[in-house]
């Protein structure tokens, strides 16, 4: 079993960070497991969310935003549903993989955080993301070039994938929005999806 | 009384990998008279991607959409056949509401958002602007040989106080309008539960799994076909069967329709005319399925 020594590991500020961030208190949470028992991504998550709520509750700040879970979450708003304190805990997973992005914390599960990256730099590019595009930076990125190459032939004959992006006249003002967030609120957290052009 | 008339917001999918659900979605829509215009130049939402970067960003990339449908003049609302497009814009109109994220979000924009307008799904349009009962009495061809089951997917209706549309575990909206086209729905147990969403790319396992749990369930619960509303999952259940049956030793061939080429099945659309040809699993078998008749009809 895990032991924590709170004397030594808790960071208030993280809490607080937290909790200013989501607007939730998660001092309300009372470990009835119910987000856990809903959750369909338990089975690949490290820790499962209620644990990640009680090591938020005692400040574990680098164990919360290294794990795993946070970048499996796909905010699919079970917990957030069953929750009987009506505690955003979706809102919660989504705002921890901000904080670790910024802090420099996001190095698990790379491929999830390359393909969503690379979808943003596509939207960033065309104004509307280019599907074809987006999977074919993320196969040059992570060099997995074996991802869904069966389903090619099976897509390709229907004339759903076009193989040229739709540029929309306003793509500029998207880029736009991009730059301005970076400059607004940092680089760091939009790092990747910059370089992924 | 000014005329009702949404602004459109189609998707990115719906040019690419969910071309049939907005080839149908336009179809139905105009056979039963809900009028829509198109959001000029409209941009993506985001899509799961932006709100795992910021809140902000993924409001603002929303909201550009929402200020291009506020400058279109008097319209009743947005409207969208894609539940991530729906979740982003409803949950960047529900915190514009709050005047210290507005103005966050507005400093990311060329032109700010003053007025929101309210956001809907293209089911509840449907189903609330014209409702079962009007559809039933239009259609012309029952697709009674269909036992469907049901998938909302994970996010159509919640988290119930920003989506505020039908019920949070479980809906019923999409099987009273199957049932109103004369399909037999069967009871299905997970349709809210999670297809695995967009790691079908990068953690493929997730979705065979996920997935393949759907695909069970709807087999086991006599199920010919699936219904959704959302290209994802439909993507997930449908172009990605094949994989999960790899996965999981399974033999399911298991047609995954959207609900609007059901409906304009139903009110006498070619099969042609609702993208019927882009499916991945072929769907003639459960609509040409012999239809079981009540014991009491044959006696």
């Amino acid at each position: 079993m895990n032991t924590v020594n709170l004397t030594q590991s808790y960071d208030a500020e993280f809490v607080h960070e937290v909790e200013a961030a989501t607007g939730q208190v998660l001092a309300t949470c009372y470990q009835c497991g119910n987000c856990t028992a809903g959750c369909p991504y338990t089975f690949v998550y490290d820790i499962p969310v209620s644990q990640v709520m009680r090591l938020l509750q005692a400040g574990q700040k680098e164990t919360v935003l290294s794990c795993n879970s946070i970048w499996l979450c796909a905010s699919c708003q079970s917990c957030t549903t069953r929750c009987p304190n009506n505690i955003e805990v979706a809102q919660i997973m989504d705002t921890l993989r901000h904080m670790a992005r910024r802090k420099g914390f996001a190095k698990a599960q790379r491929p999830v955080r390359t393909f969503w990256d690379s979808f943003l730099a596509s939207v960033r590019k065309h104004g509307r993301v280019f599907e074809m595009g987006t999977v074919a930076e993320y196969v040059m990125k992570t060099g997995r070039f074996w991802s869904d190459v069966d389903l090619g032939p099976k897509i390709l004959p229907k004339g759903k994938l076009h193989f040229r992006p739709h540029d929309i006249q306003g793509k500029d003002e998207v880029a736009r929005i991009f730059e301005r967030f970076e400059k607004e609120f940092g680089p760091q957290s939009t790092q990747e999806a910059s370089h992924a052009r | 009384m000014p005329a009702k008339v949404y602004a459109y917001y189609p998707g990115c999918s719906g040019l690419g990998s969910s071309k049939e659900y907005e080839q149908s979605t336009r179809a139905v829509l105009k056979a039963l008279g809900l009028e829509v215009q198109e959001i000029p130049d409209w941009s993506c939402c985001g899509s799961t991607p932006a709100h795992t970067v910021d809140h902000r960003l993924s409001s603002a990339l929303a909201g550009r959409n929402l200020a291009q449908a506020e400058r279109m003049g008097d319209m009743a609302g947005v409207i969208t056949p894609c539940p991530s497009c729906l979740t982003n814009l409803k949950n960047a109109a529900h915190h514009l509401h709050e005047p210290a994220f507005r103005a966050e979000v507005n400093k990311l924009l060329d032109r700010p958002i003053n007025t929101v307008l309210p956001v809907k799904s293209v089911l509840q349009a449907i189903y609330e602007d014209v409702g079962p009962a009007a559809i039933k009495a239009r259609v012309v061809r029952p697709l009674s040989s269909l036992k469907l089951a049901p998938y909302y997917g994970c996010i159509m209706n919640r988290p119930p106080h920003i989506m505020q549309f039908d019920h949070h575990e479980h809906p019923v909206a999409m099987d009273e309008l199957m049932e109103a086209i004369g399909a037999n729905v069967v009871q299905f147990p997970l349709k809210v539960e999670c297809c695995g969403a967009s790691y079908g790319v990068a953690r493929n396992d997730i979705v065979m799994k996920l997935s393949g749990k759907l695909l069970d369930t709807a087999a086991d619960r006599g199920a010919n076909a699936m219904v959704t509303a959302c290209p994802l999952c439909q993507m997930n259940l449908d172009l990605r069967q094949g994989q999960i049956n790899s996965a999981n030793r399974t033999r399911h061939r298991t047609p995954v329709f959207y609900f609007t080429q059901l409906l304009g099945l139903a009110l006498g659309m070619s099969e042609k005319e609702v993208g019927l040809d882009m499916l991945s699993v072929d769907p003639a078998p459960a609509l040409t399925a012999p239809v079981a008749v009540p014991a009491e009809a044959t006696a």
